[in-house]
């Protein structure tokens, strides 16, 4: 088996192109084709990245942000599942609730910036909301379209089989929504971070936003980069876990199934 | 009464161990007393009547749109007639003791394959004896051996065979099958029918077969009923020994004698 061949298989070939755009990067920034100022070298973010780890800045920034994206993604996504749970099991609920929502996922949340800082300020509160209705429609669109694509032939085959309707949920229904859910999961994920970062750019005073935009004002164009490349890496980071909770709860879907 | 009946007398001499039909020894199965099935302006069944012995293998033809599968539903209690009633045996609990085997496998993806057979003895058994019941009924089935894996890795074939586990766990008394070998090839489509022929011949059940294949019905079958146009056309027993086999000359000529009335060609 090939070196490539044999990267690509535990997955170690994904990182190959970065590595060697950094390589690049740091190559073309020592040779001076790329201007300090402009762009500063890998190596420079990598010092400034030691520098506010030990300040013990970066780890407290990148707590305080993470923990918004998880309390916001909590509220919004629970409230979207239950409500596409609702909207896809009861015909009443959806006629009900439908239209109101596609008409609010019409308007981009973050034309709600305005409004919010004018409602809750700078503080806690405005983030949770706009992060929590940024994940809101993913995660619901998603489980009610899951839940509507439920193969009607497998709920006839559980009714006749005499499932009541708790069995039918849990081993019918919801299985058979399992893989639009996790869409919707893996969507809302690069959501809850695009929405933080722009919230915490805009008003904040603390988290990984706020950080960049403190150095943009002195100038500190290294912790800049370096806080857009630990977005990148977060960003990652949650998707890597949704998708091995995908892998670990679809086991039975052929996509699965391979190595 | 419109249904013409005829006996397959002339045709074949009854062999000894063929099971008869329309015998008042044996309780009865199920009965069907005028019924009728309207949806909307559209008659699909007219005044049916049918009685059916329990143990009894009945096949149902017709060609397709006839009101086949409806009958079946009426029968598995998934509709309820518009007029007429139904009747099932004295000792049957309702439509609970009934089973349906349907034209597609129907299996659970996100289950394995013997959880899918445990699916069939929802509210008869659970824990330990129901994987015991169903273990040994995929072994019944030719399958132990797939117990563990999902229904995506075996054939279309294989799937109907876990189907038929599932059906029969729970030792119904009654099975409706609605064309549930439509789908396969021909030699698969054999070994399922002596597959079928041969645990019905263990377990006594009652079978109803809808097809619109006359040689299997005539394979399998004791007593075949034509629907056309709503009403039963005819109603005919297949008295020959078992177990069959496939081709013999017996059973292509009741075959071609319902082929010539299905066709008005008799």
């Amino acid at each position: 088996m090939s070196l490539a061949a044999r990267l690509a298989r535990n997955g170690a070939a994904g990182w190959l192109l970065p590595a060697a755009i950094i390589a690049g990067w740091e190559a073309a920034a020592r040779a001076g084709l790329i201007p300090a100022n402009v762009l500063p070298a890998p190596s420079a973010v990598a010092e400034a990245f030691w520098r506010l780890t030990l300040s013990g800045e970066l780890v407290r920034n990148i707590g305080v942000s993470t923990l918004r994206a998880l309390s916001g993604f909590a509220i919004g996504g629970s409230i979207g599942f239950a409500l596409g749970l609702a909207n896809g099991l009861s015909r009443l609920s959806r006629g009900l609730t439908d239209t109101t929502l596609q008409m609010i996922r019409n308007i981009p949340h973050l034309a709600l910036i305005p409004l919010v800082i004018l409602w809750f300020g700078i503080d806690e509160e405005a983030k949770l909301f706009l992060v929590a209705l940024g994940v809101f429609f993913p995660i619901y669109v998603n489980t009610l379209l899951g839940i509507q694509g439920v193969d009607p032939q497998l709920v006839e085959m559980g009714r006749v089989y005499g499932l009541d309707r708790r069995a039918l949920f849990f081993r019918v229904i919801l299985p058979g929504a399992l893989p639009s859910i996790f869409v919707g999961l893996r969507y809302a994920l690069g959501i809850m971070w695009l929405t933080l970062i722009v919230a915490e750019t805009i008003s904040a005073s603390s988290g990984l936003g706020y950080m960049a935009m403190q150095a943009r004002e002195f100038l500190l164009i290294d912790v800049v980069v370096l806080s857009i490349l630990i977005y990148a890496l977060l960003g990652k980071l949650a998707d890597s876990l949704a998708r091995l909770l995908e892998r670990l709860s679809l086991g039975w879907h052929p996509a699965f199934q391979k190595g | 009464m419109p249904a013409a009946t005829l006996t397959a007398r002339s045709l074949i001499a009854t062999p000894a161990h063929a099971r008869t039909i329309g015998s008042v020894e044996g309780r009865r199965a199920f009965a069907f007393k005028e019924v009728g099935k309207r949806f909307g302006d559209k008659i699909v069944l007219d005044g049916i009547s049918l009685d059916v012995r329990a143990g009894q293998f009945l096949a149902v033809i017709g060609k397709s749109g006839c009101g086949k599968s409806t009958l079946l539903r009426l029968l598995a209690g998934l509709d309820r007639p518009s007029s007429g009633s139904l009747t099932l045996g004295a000792d049957e609990e309702g439509h609970g003791r009934t089973r349906f085997m349907f034209q597609e496998p129907r299996l659970l993806p996100w289950m394995s394959v013997v959880k899918n057979v445990e699916i069939g003895l929802t509210g008869i058994a659970s824990g330990a004896e129901a994987r015991q019941r169903a273990l040994a009924m995929l072994d019944e089935v030719g399958l132990a051996d797939r117990a563990g894996e999902w229904p995506s890795v075996l054939s279309g074939g294989q799937k109907q065979r876990v189907a038929l586990a599932r059906a029969l766990v729970g030792q119904p008394q009654i099975l409706a099958l609605d064309e549930p070998l439509g789908a396969l090839d021909a030699l698969t489509r054999i070994e399922m029918q002596q597959l079928l022929e041969r645990i019905w011949f263990d377990q006594k059940f009652t079978a109803v077969l809808v097809t619109h294949d006359v040689g299997e019905a005539v394979a399998l079958a004791d007593r075949v009923v034509v629907i056309g146009a709503g009403k039963i056309a005819l109603d005919l027993a297949v008295p020959v020994a078992r177990p069959r086999r496939h081709g013999s000359a017996e059973l292509a000529q009741i075959e071609g004698a319902i082929l010539d009335r299905l066709f008005s060609r008799g």
